[in-house]
């Protein structure tokens, strides 16, 4: 059977402000999605409540993983469960380095079942594994002895999270904006580490605003969010008009979604940079 | 051996401690001194600025006494000397020596190591020069105390020029309602070298105990130390002490503190730099929880020209329990070319846990590099988030961030036993963080 994912009816609310409003999505193992969406209409926000933030409330509708519900679970169940986020600007921690980090990820996940404290995959195996993977990414090796995204330029960072989806190998895997903040050789590079990771074996949700990252990665399906819902979902030709034309045509067709995402953006103070035209941004 | 004694430290007690003794005049003499201060001095309260953060309304002098002889029982385990091949080993026990050790090819180069009681009889010129020359013996009761009824204690004696290559282990054992009493004298001579682990622990991890001590580091011309000393008494331990180096030309100190026990800790830890070119480094790992509070007021005295000093003091807090840290690095006049550094990093694990951490400068040449830091955090949600995306749970997450936390002092820490000890010792209390 395959393993599928059903985002229904979500509503999500961060500090009592509404910013998913009724989201609908399905993710079979195997498919590509591109989720796409001006600024502040909540992409972030769905990968972060899939994965389960603790700021992130869920006030209604589910998240099942194979018809079982994952609201309940704690986020490092949901990873253990199967799912992955790369997070668009992850967090360091200072004095850990990157290979026993790893290390307890990946041992905890591929053995769900581990209490803390029990053995973690043997070293020497572990390392090989490790090395190799690194290789393939065209990462030096001296990348998992530094501590854990510190000091990391941006497309390090980037590395470093597709790197560790390579050892996690999820079922599912969020990538948040993986592509924001590189320049057009890194974004090629990235796009092929994850078509060589294996992405048919996985069920991946790419967020993106530009098409390049999607190059590899074919999408199945594309979805466009606005004020907290999907509002069109089409194949890989409708990314790259996004890409090319922005959300206006999108705002005209879906008035009540667009009037949300003003109410939103006005609510947060942030303005729409996205007016017609891609603009770069480093997140929302 | 010890005689039974009055409880208590009464005069009666005293007279009876000194009768029990076979010591030279002048360690007596100076014995009856301290005890004079003792009676003369007044407790410290809260007014006095020394005494400020450190409440010691709860602690009673009549619950103690002069050291009580060890019952015997078998000794807690020790953390330090894992996997390390030593040179020698002083262990003693509510203040007597059980054990001392050292290796014949030290004794044959003249080094000495063992008990300082034992030692001042039979090294007494030696240990007259030495003893309290660096460590304040009046300022307080608690220095009066430990003067007064000094027992057992330490010595490590490093004649010129030898280098002892095999690290020296103390252990200090303390039984329910122990009391210990041990001054600690290291001395070397010039370009002599050592490393010496010292540890303490409690036989029972909740039992009242009292320590009231000085340790007293005395480094030759070109000498080198590597000391480490890991205060690790049970919770119910009241742990008094002063702690002194004093370091000739070109000397080199390495001095690592791990502070992991006791119920309340008053230490007052200084480095003196005496003559140019001398090299003190300090660190500094403190682990508290339930409601231990831990005082440290450290001081770096830059007396001449050309000395380095680098202090890295890290603690993270638990539940309810305090860290406080003092710290002054004070420059001579005409101490030029002065390098100092002081810096305290505090990891907060619970709402309710408290650390105060206040550097201080006071410089009186004009040609120096002097800098101080002072962090006090708390461990990041956004962390613990992210390392769960990635399967750890919070709990592993929080050892793992607070590992990470210590890992800069740890780096500095060049003896692989006492980085392990205290890192395990550490992973093994860290329990989940606990939001309000």
């Amino acid at each position: 059977m395959t393993d599928v994912l059903t985002i229904s009816d979500l509503h999500v609310t961060v500090g009592g402000k509404a910013i998913l409003r009724g989201v609908d999505l399905q993710i079979r193992r195997g498919e590509i999605h591109a989720l796409m969406g001006p600024n502040g209409s909540g992409k972030s926000t769905l990968g972060l409540a899939i994965m389960g933030h603790p700021n992130y409330q869920v006030t209604q509708g589910r998240i099942d993983l194979n018809g079982v519900s994952l609201l309940e679970l704690e986020p490092h169940l949901r990873a253990r469960a199967g799912l992955f986020m790369a997070f668009q600007r992850p967090v360091s921690i200072p004095g850990v380095k990157m290979a026993d980090f790893m290390r307890h990820a990946a041992t905890n996940v591929r053995r769900p079942d581990r209490k803390e404290g029990e053995e973690l995959l043997p070293m020497r195996e572990f390392r090989k594994e490790l090395r190799g993977k690194m290789e393939d990414l065209k990462m030096d090796p001296e990348f998992a002895r530094r501590y854990v995204n510190d000091g990391f330029s941006g497309g390090e960072m980037k590395r470093a999270e597709i790197l560790q989806m390579a050892m996690l190998r999820p079922k599912f895997a969020i990538l948040d904006e993986t592509d924001s903040g590189l320049d057009v050789d890194a974004v090629r590079l990235a796009s092929l580490s994850i078509a060589n990771i294996g992405h048919r074996e996985m069920g991946l949700l790419i967020i993106t605003h530009h098409d390049k990252l999607l190059e590899n990665n074919t999408p199945d399906f594309t979805h466009v969010i606005l004020g907290g819902r999907i509002v069109q979902t089409g194949g890989p030709e409708l990314a790259v008009r996004l890409h090319n034309e922005g959300y206006d045509a999108i705002r005209a067709s879906y008035p009540d979604a667009a009037q949300d995402e003003a109410a939103m953006n006005v609510e947060t103070g942030t303005r729409d940079r996205d007016n017609g035209k891609f603009v770069a941004v480093q997140g929302e | 051996m010890s005689v039974a004694v009055a409880a208590g430290f009464s005069s009666q007690a005293f007279e009876q401690f000194l009768g029990g003794l076979r010591e030279p005049e002048w360690s007596t003499d100076r014995r009856r001194q301290a005890w004079q201060r003792f009676a003369e001095l007044p407790m410290p309260d809260r007014t006095d600025e020394e005494w400020k953060r450190t409440d010691l309304r709860a602690f009673a002098w009549e619950r103690f006494g002069p050291p009580e002889p060890w019952g015997g029982a078998e000794l807690p385990p020790a953390l330090l000397r894992e996997g390390v091949e030593l040179g020698g080993q002083h262990t003693t026990a509510n203040s007597r020596t059980l054990e001392a050790h050292l290796d014949r090819r030290w004794i044959s180069q003249g080094v000495v190591f063992g008990d300082l009681e034992q030692a001042s009889v039979d090294h007494s010129e030696l240990i007259q020069k030495h003893l309290d020359r660096t460590v304040e013996w009046q300022a307080d009761r608690f220095d009066a105390a430990r003067e007064a009824f000094r027992s057992g204690g330490t010595l490590l004696y490093v004649p010129r020029g030898v280098v002892v290559d095999q690290p020296l282990h103390m252990f200090a054992a303390l039984g329910p309602g122990g009391v210990d009493l041990s001054h600690t004298l290291v001395v070397l001579e010039d370009g002599a070298e050592a490393t010496l682990l010292a540890e303490t622990a409690s036989l029972d991890s909740t039992a009242d105990g009292l320590h009231c001590g000085a340790v007293e580091l005395c480094l030759g011309r070109g000498s080198r130390l590597r000391y480490v000393h890991l205060q690790n008494w049970g919770r119910g331990v009241w742990h008094f002490a002063r702690q002194e180096a004093r370091l000739g030309g070109d000397a080199s100190l390495q001095w690592t503190i791990g502070a992991l026990g006791a119920r309340l800790a008053k230490v007052n830890q200084q480095v003196r730099l005496d003559e140019p070119g001398a090299a003190a480094q300090v660190n500094g790992v403190m682990f508290t929880e339930g409601r231990q509070h831990l005082a440290y007021h450290t001081r770096q005295d830059h007396n001449a020209a050309h000395c380095h000093s680098d202090l890295l003091y890290k603690g993270a807090l638990q539940d309810k329990s305090r860290i406080v840290w003092r710290g002054m690095i004070h420059v001579a006049p005409g101490a030029q070319k002065t390098d100092a550094y002081q810096r305290d990093d505090n990891l907060i694990l619970s709402e309710a846990a408290r650390a105060d951490s206040i550097p201080g400068l006071e410089i009186q040449a004009d040609d120096v590099r002097c800098s101080h830091g002072a962090t006090i955090g708390r461990v990041d949600d956004e962390l613990l988030f992210y390392a769960q995306t990635r399967g750890l749970s919070r709990k592993e997450a929080t050892r793992m961030i607070v590992a990470g936390f210590f890992q800069q002092v740890f780096d500095r820490i060049t003896i692989p036993s006492v980085q392990e000890a205290l890192a395990e010792a550490i992973g093994r209390r860290v329990r989940e963080y606990q939001p309000s």
